[in-house]
């Protein structure tokens, strides 16, 4: 058997179409060997949501018989490949149609390859990436988020750069003469041709050894079976209640204990405490309840909720008390109110930190910026 | 024991296209006139494509989006009263919704295309595919098809027209797609040329049944009980005829195109020496024609056939390929409360087709792949293996089997 597969991992609705255009253009150049293969997105993640974390499959194979294994399903049982539009993913996607939280590298085989577009060092991600058993590659594509393909966002090439590696790192998949020849056929630029050919010239590969990497056990949850549910579709709502941390003055409510919103979020609040004027804003406006009210009165953003949409920034009122910075300056989900408890000076300089940082650099997730898509596009062409 | 998605695929024409897709290619070579739309998944795929070819310039239509779908179903009903092909389609409880406007354009022998993609019924909302939904026009004088490939899709398309408009027929035709499988995955498939599909699909000709103020008639009359007996046995008979019709555009459908099944109405999978013969419909096919070549290298003698027309249904050629085996095991991606045995769809019409046989198989049920779930090799080989205990034992230890199904 040779069935090759590859899963592209973005964020739904901003990248559908960049994720569609590498999925598509793998089975096209297999056809151009005589291969046959088929290209489909995780039908659990459709209709997509804006930024939810979703998949799409390339699967070729040397003939229909070897290929039938593959199709009727929603998803390849392994793959020789994971692609990684957006390294925030790299802590993990949780789908809005299932519960848990799924490793970005769960189904990348032995020994095979995630590639992942990002600004950060392979460490950086590796801390982020669960561990595995076995060992398998990490290759890098320099690039912030690219949202190509979604309506006015600029070609940054990032799909064609993505194919090149790919054509390195697997290339029993296809050659890239192959793959060169379909991005020709589709985009009749040759510039795009160059991109895939110099990061196929230039990717590295990083083995990341079994063991390395995040040692968490991912979220998880257990269906039940029909003896189990209750009967006539009900669900149970969460009971009211709640008190802060347990029973202090403030108020936590119960949350759902099964939904989480880990990797939902692509930037989260950072709140400045010393600053709040307790207007109670953001926590009136948040979408998914997520504000906490610590026992001082003031707003703490509990990330077990929080979806990283950014209203809570837009509507507070005092300047940079509540400001987006990108989920990948955190390694976990911890309270910030109860960081700043215990160190108050320490947090400041924490925080303020992550906002200066914020504005130096162009923002990784310019669909919660308005405004921000400029500054990325002129970044980009820097590159 | 060839089938449409082993033959070796032709360079040329080339799409990697959805089954939805396919259809909606199928629409704009086919010429259609008339198309109805009313969102909802997995259908809506179709109506997203067809529109599309209609922006780009490439297909010219009415295409109409209706308020709902039982005035979708309405409008091309009345579109095909006048002489315009048509086109619509829908999945689920949407299917339902039209569900008044469907029967009566069977029972004004109209010949309607619509598409259903598989859906299962609500409650609870669930997007994935189960057959219920498309089965329950079985009894209404639609024809009924269900492919497994998107090339079969684009195939079948082009064949229902030709074979709902012949004046013979004059029925509709529901090309059923499983939802995820064939609407939302993209396959490679063989797109015929403009003139190979004008040399095999004529135009629609209603002749002296057309509303037309040069032909003045009134249809759909308010009867009592000295008429509709005669009707109902009219409709009956155009039934009757279309396997005839059906093997006829099969055979020209096979000579222009090249491509296709030995029969129109069954596939046989190693069917020839079995002992076990699964059968099922849709695209559960894929992962059991995996299952069945597997076995076969262990020397397990288990064939597979996949039932493609349900209505009309291939009674003789089940009881010919079903008749010479010891155990068939019936896999419904469907589910019919309360029927005998509390068994799938499928499952009582095959047992009842086989009934009149002197020496009958043994035949069990299996209910799976509801709401989606997949059907996976594993599966296939308990349905394989529960066949194998009936012959073995002499007896049916259980009539009908969930699969898969979390106690």
């Amino acid at each position: 058997m040779s069935t090759i597969a590859v899963e592209v991992i973005y964020r739904g609705i901003f990248q559908k179409t960049l994720a569609r255009n590498i999925v598509r253009s793998i089975v096209f150049a297999a056809r151009k060997e005589g291969k046959i293969g088929t290209a489909f997105g995780r039908y659990g993640d459709s209709p997509e949501r804006n930024g939810i974390p979703a998949k799409q499959f390339a699967i070729v194979a040397d003939n229909p018989e070897e290929l039938e294994e593959s199709m009727a399903v929603y998803e390849a049982s392994e793959v020789d490949v994971t692609i990684n539009v957006d390294d925030t993913l790299c802590k993990g996607l949780e789908s809005w149609a299932w519960y848990g939280l799924q490793p970005i590298n769960e189904l990348t085989k032995p020994n095979g390859t995630l590639i992942v577009t990002s600004r950060q060092t392979a460490d950086a991600l590796v801390e982020d990436i669960h561990q595995k058993d076995a060992p398998y590659d990490l290759a890098i594509v320099p690039s912030t988020v690219s949202f190509s393909g979604l309506w006015v966002y600029k070609d940054d090439h990032t799909d064609v750069r993505l194919l090149g590696a790919l054509c390195r790192v697997c290339p029993q998949l296809v050659s890239l003469a192959s793959m060169l020849e379909v991005i020709k056929d589709t985009w009749d630029d040759e510039v795009k041709v160059a991109s895939a050919q110099r990061t196929h010239d230039r990717i590295a590969t990083r083995t990341v050894e079994p063991g390395e990497g995040n040692t968490e056990t991912p979220f998880s949850f257990d269906l039940p079976g029909w003896t189990k549910m209750e009967e006539g579709l009900v669900i149970r709502g969460i009971e009211q209640g709640g008190g802060f941390r347990g029973g202090e003055e403030g108020y936590e409510p119960i949350r759902n204990s099964v939904f989480k919103k880990w990797s939902t979020r692509s930037m989260r609040p950072v709140i400045n405490f010393e600053t709040c004027i307790k207007c109670t804003l953001c926590w009136l406006q948040c979408p998914d309840t997520c504000f906490d009210i610590t026992p001082d009165g003031l707003y703490d953003a509990n990330m077990e909720s929080c979806c990283g949409c950014g209203v809570c920034e837009a509507v507070c009122p005092v300047p940079e008390c509540v400001t987006m910075v990108s989920e990948a300056d955190f390694n976990d989900n911890n309270s910030q109110w109860e960081m700043w408890q215990k160190d108050k000076d320490g947090y400041n300089t924490w925080m303020t930190g992550l906002v200066e940082k914020q504005k130096s650099e162009t923002r990784t997730h310019g669909y919660h910026h308005l405004g921000g898509y400029p500054e990325q596009v002129a970044a980009t062409e820097d590159d | 024991m060839t089938s449409v998605q082993t033959q070796p695929i032709q360079q040329g024409n080339e799409e990697l296209i959805s089954g939805s897709e396919a259809i909606a290619i199928a629409c704009s070579l086919a010429d259609v006139d008339v198309i109805t739309a009313y969102p909802i998944r997995p259908y809506d795929t179709v109506m997203q494509y067809v529109s599309k070819l209609k922006a780009d310039g490439i297909f010219d239509c009415d295409f109409i989006v209706a308020e709902s779908e039982h005035s979708q179903f309405e409008i091309v009903k009345h579109a095909s009263a006048v002489g315009a092909r048509t086109f619509c389609g829908s999945s689920g409880v949407g299917w339902f919704y039209a569900f008044e406007a469907i029967t009566v354009t069977a029972g004004l022998r109209l010949p309607v295309v619509a598409m259903v993609g598989n859906r299962a019924l609500d409650d609870p909302g669930a997007f994935g595919v189960e057959h219920n939904d498309a089965l329950a026009v079985r009894d209404l004088g639609w024809m009924l098809y269900w492919v497994a490939t998107a090339q079969e899709a684009l195939d079948v398309a082009l064949m229902a027209w030709r074979i709902a408009e012949d004046p013979r027929v004059f029925l509709p035709f529901a090309v059923s797609c499983d939802g995820s499988f064939l609407t939302h995955s993209q396959a490679i498939v063989n797109v015929p040329t403009q003139e190979q599909v004008n040399r095999f699909l004529p135009p629609y000709d209603r002749g002296k049944l057309q509303l037309h103020p040069d032909n003045p008639i009134t249809i759909a009359p308010q009867v009592n009980e000295d008429w509709l007996m005669e009707i109902r046995r009219q409709t009956d008979e155009a039934m009757q005829r279309t396997a005839g019709v059906i093997k006829e555009v099969y055979a020209d459908f096979k000579a222009e195109f090249g491509r296709g099944d030995p029969s129109p109405f069954i596939e046989e999978f190693m069917t020839e020496d079995a002992e076990i013969i699964l059968v099922g419909m849709g695209t559960l096919a894929l992962p059991t024609r995996v299952a069945i070549r597997r076995m076969r290298e262990e020397g397990k003698k288990v064939g597979f056939v996949r039932v493609k027309f349900f209505r009309p249904f291939p009674d003789e050629e089940l009881r010919e390929t079903l008749g010479n085996c010891k155990a068939v095991c019936v896999i419904d991606r469907d589910y019919s409360y309360g029927s005998p045995a509390f068994g799938g769809v499928l499952f009582h019409e095959i047992r009842s087709s086989l009934y009149p046989l002197e020496k009958r198989p043994h035949v069990m049920n299996f209910i799976a792949g509801l709401g989606g779930r997949e059907v996976r090799v594993r599966d296939v080989n308990q349905i394989a293996d529960a066949g194998r205990k009936a012959i073995d034992t002499g007896k049916i230890e259980q009539e009908t089997t969930w699969i898969a199904v979390r106690e």
